[in-house]
């Protein structure tokens, strides 16, 4: 099962190759990895996504707790949550293809942020799995290029994550 | 406020830490550090010989006063050197500090001369590191560094320091904080209280009670109350071989070392128990054998400092997070304030199984080896034992050397067996024991070894002659990779592969005289005791023993795996359980 993990550590340098050491250290997975500074300066914030059940996913919080650098550790996947991901994608579009990838760019509310003759410069945002439908929406055989940012996520409610 | 170096400064700190000791070797990046431990007397410096024995010795140092073992390497190959000995501590959770030179913060990136990325390489066998990059942090950092190493499941931490922070020209102010703050570190002391009364009503209950102590008892400082809660409960206890003099090993109630080599009643006891309390141990695969055979009707509870280690491998029924010490406490209270008793009749049961097992298979009672022929190795041990009166500090290296001497010597206190238990590092014995006769300047320490083992770390007669370390070596010389070559009987039809020597050993009499030490040989059966007598008569002397044994014997019992339960196990060469 798909967990995503989110956790506030130190920002120093050495703390992510810690995080990340850890996972190639102990046979576990990353399958998408975000990481930013925070509203207070001195912490990161880490988000990333990684499957196994819930024996894995135990001793993977576990270590992460047992790390000095993170400081706290929430497994958002136990409770409600919005998760987000931006993708920017390259779509080749020419002729009577131009207007029905415009179509599906609004069906999936994205936006076409860059234009040339031959070639769409896509954006769209949401839960992993509507960026994955949106290669099968498209065709996946016109898409030139794909880059994702990798999951971020929040709990929802009042429910934080916080110092 | 003063103001000092920052190499001052890092050695002042190590004095305001309490250390006496710092096993080191200088080099190119360390030499500004190396003038600051010139010009003081706080903390005495030991001269290794290579950088491995100085991680070695430190945890030699750790392991036998609980204190934190300190080490000081250049960079480059004096941080790579250092490595081997880092991940044993890892491994065993062994409270150490590791200082390591580094290139100028400038030319950090751009593979300067002995330049090594010390974080990142140790990065997977440390608690912790830092990377110094100011020097008025030092003082703060060597202040988290001991803290962390310490407190909680200890374990190395690597302080890499760059040259120029340790400059003798630039000086600031020196202030030794007496606290440290870190918001993502708070070790857990007590258990929970809800779950230790479970623990009581369990082990009140168990008509078939098993205790499991491991390493986590000694570094813990828990004997006495495991010692009390066996007393109370009326259970058997097993040490594991980190554990070993966790309880008394002469003592009754305790059945021997538990997993591959341990006792068949151990493990007998452990595969039948209906309860078993597993404390600071963690159920290691050496332990368990098959994991989906272990224990099939015991309910398990553990008791760990690392909520890590809890359900790893096994899956405990009763989890307890918490200090050994602190946890062991609580619930003896509870016990002690309980109505219910232990249940004397399924106890009385319960051992009189055990007597059986034991009359049966105990090593002690019927010796796993033949009595006649050539000396055999575990007759070493049992000499050695009666000669130290088995309150000696044995310091072992790996291989089956180290079982015997887990098995035929017994360890009636804590902190009395150092081995690299976790790394099975080879090499570790003499530098440990090194440490350790730093430590007790007039206890009888012992190195056992193979004459394989002790050719891995053999340059440290050096640093033994220059500090008058009258460490005694046991070299239970059995002309093979020992340990290597039973496998290879066992599993591949007695093909010797790169586990003999050929006639290459050296004299190791003449070796021990060129260094200045005393060298003895023994071959016969007839001169070991008295030999040994000789041996630990030379109160001042370091001795080297090379005693030739039975190079066919192997180390029994050992579990049967894969496939096998914790019960089964071969007896010896054709026999088992
Ligand atoms: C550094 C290192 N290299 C290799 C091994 C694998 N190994 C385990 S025991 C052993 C043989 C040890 O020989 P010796 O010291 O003579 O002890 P014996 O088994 O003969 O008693 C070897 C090679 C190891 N544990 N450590
Ligand atoms: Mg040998």
């Amino acid at each position: 099962m798909k967990r995503i993990i989110s956790l506030l550590m130190e920002n120093e340098p050495g703390a992510l190759s810690r995080v990340v050491g850890l996972f190639s250290q102990r046979g576990y997975n990353i399958e998408t990895l975000t990481v930013a500074p925070t509203e207070d300066a001195s912490l990161s914030r880490l988000t990333l996504t990684t499957a196994g059940d819930d024996h894995k996913i135990e001793q993977i919080t576990k270590h992460l707790n047992r790390l000095i650098d993170v400081v706290k550790l929430v497994d958002l996947t136990e409770g409600a949550h919005i998760e987000r991901e931006l993708m920017l994608v390259k779509v080749r579009a020419t002729g009577a293809q131009r207007a029905e990838v415009k179509r599906c760019v609004d069906i999936f509310r994205g936006q076409i942020v860059d234009v040339t003759s031959s070639v769409y410069t896509i954006q769209i945002t949401g839960a992993s799995d509507k960026l994955d439908s949106f290669f099968q929406a498209v065709g996946e055989a016109s898409i030139i290029e794909v880059v994702r940012s990798g999951v971020s996520g929040i709990a929802r409610g009042e429910k934080i994550l916080s110092l | 406020m003063e103001k000092l170096s920052g190499g001052d400064i890092l050695i002042r700190s190590l004095a305001e830490e309490g250390v006496e000791y710092l096993f080191g070797y200088p080099g190119g990046a360390a030499l500004h550090i190396y003038d600051a431990v010139f010009r003081q007397k706080a903390v005495q410096h030991i001269l290794v010989r290579h950088e491995q024995a100085a991680t070695h010795a430190a945890d030699g140092y750790a392991r036998s006063t609980g204190k934190v073992g300190t080490v000081l390497v250049t960079s480059g190959p004096g941080a790579t050197n250092a490595i081997t000995g880092i991940a044993t501590a890892y491994m065993d959770s062994i409270p150490m500090v590791v200082i390591s030179g580094q290139v100028m913060s400038d030319k950090i990136g751009e593979d300067a001369f002995q330049e090594t990325d010390m974080v990142g390489v140790s990065r997977p066998i440390v608690k912790h590191s830092f990377l110094v990059r100011d020097a008025s942090k030092i003082a703060e950092t060597v202040k988290k560094a001991f803290y962390i190493a310490s407190t909680g499941r200890p374990g190395p931490v690597v302080i890499d320091i760059p040259k120029d922070i340790t400059n003798p020209v630039d000086k600031f102010d020196f202030d030794y904080p007496d606290k440290v703050k870190l918001r993502s570190y708070t070790p857990i002391a007590k258990g929970h209280t809800g779950q230790i009364k479970k623990a009581a009503q369990l082990l009140l209950q168990a008509k078939r009670p098993m205790i499991y102590a491991g390493g986590g008892v000694v570094q813990g400082n828990a004997s006495e109350q495991l010692i009390e809660l066996v007393r109370l409960l009326n259970a058997p206890c097993t040490n594991t071989l980190m554990g070993l003099g966790a309880y008394p090993g002469s003592d009754e109630k305790c059945v021997g070392m538990l997993g591959m080599h341990g006792t068949v009643e151990a493990n007998m006891a452990m595969h039948h128990a209906d309860v078993i309390f597993a404390v600071g141990a963690r159920f290691d695969d050496r332990v368990t054998n098959t994991p989906s055979k272990f224990c099939p009707s015991a309910k398990i509870i553990h008791v760990d400092i690392d909520p890590a280690s809890i359900s790893k491998t096994v899956a405990a029924d009763v989890p307890i997070v918490g200090a050994v010490d602190a946890v062991l406490d609580e619930l003896l209270e509870i016990i002690k304030a309980e109505d219910a008793k232990p249940d004397e009749q399924a106890l009385a049961q319960w051992w009189k199984q055990i007597n059986e097992w034991r009359e049966r298979y105990s090593i002690t009672q019927t010796p796993r080896y033949e009595t006649g022929g050539m000396l055999k190795p575990q007759e070493v041990v049992s000499a050695l034992y009666e000669v130290t009166n088995g309150d000696a500090y044995i310091c072992s290296d790996v291989g089956q050397h180290q079982m015997f001497a887990a098995q035929y010597y017994h360890y009636d206190k804590p902190r009395r067996w150092i081995n690299s238990g976790g790394l099975g590092t080879m090499g570790f014995g003499l530098p440990a024991a090194m440490g350790v006769q730093m430590a007790h300047r007039d206890a009888n320490v012992v190195c056992v070894t193979g004459e394989g083992s002790i050719q891995m770390c053999i340059q440290e007669l050096s640093t033994c002659a220059q500090y008058n370390l009258p460490v005694k070596i046991i070299c239970i010389n059995n002309q093979a990779l020992g340990m290597v070559r039973q496998w290879q009987d066992m599993q591949y039809d007695s093909r010797y592969s790169e586990s003999l020597y050929e006639d290459s050993l050296p004299d190791f009499v003449k070796l021990m005289e060129a260094y200045g030490h005393v060298g003895m040989k023994v071959t016969k059966r007839e001169e070991l005791k008295q030999k040994l007598e000789e041996c630990f008569a030379m109160k001042d002397k370091t001795v080297f023993m090379d005693i030739y044994v039975d190079p066919n014997e192997h180390v029994y019992p050992m579990h049967i795996a894969p496939e096998g339960s914790m019960r089964d196990m071969w007896l010896n060469k054709t026999e088992r359980t």
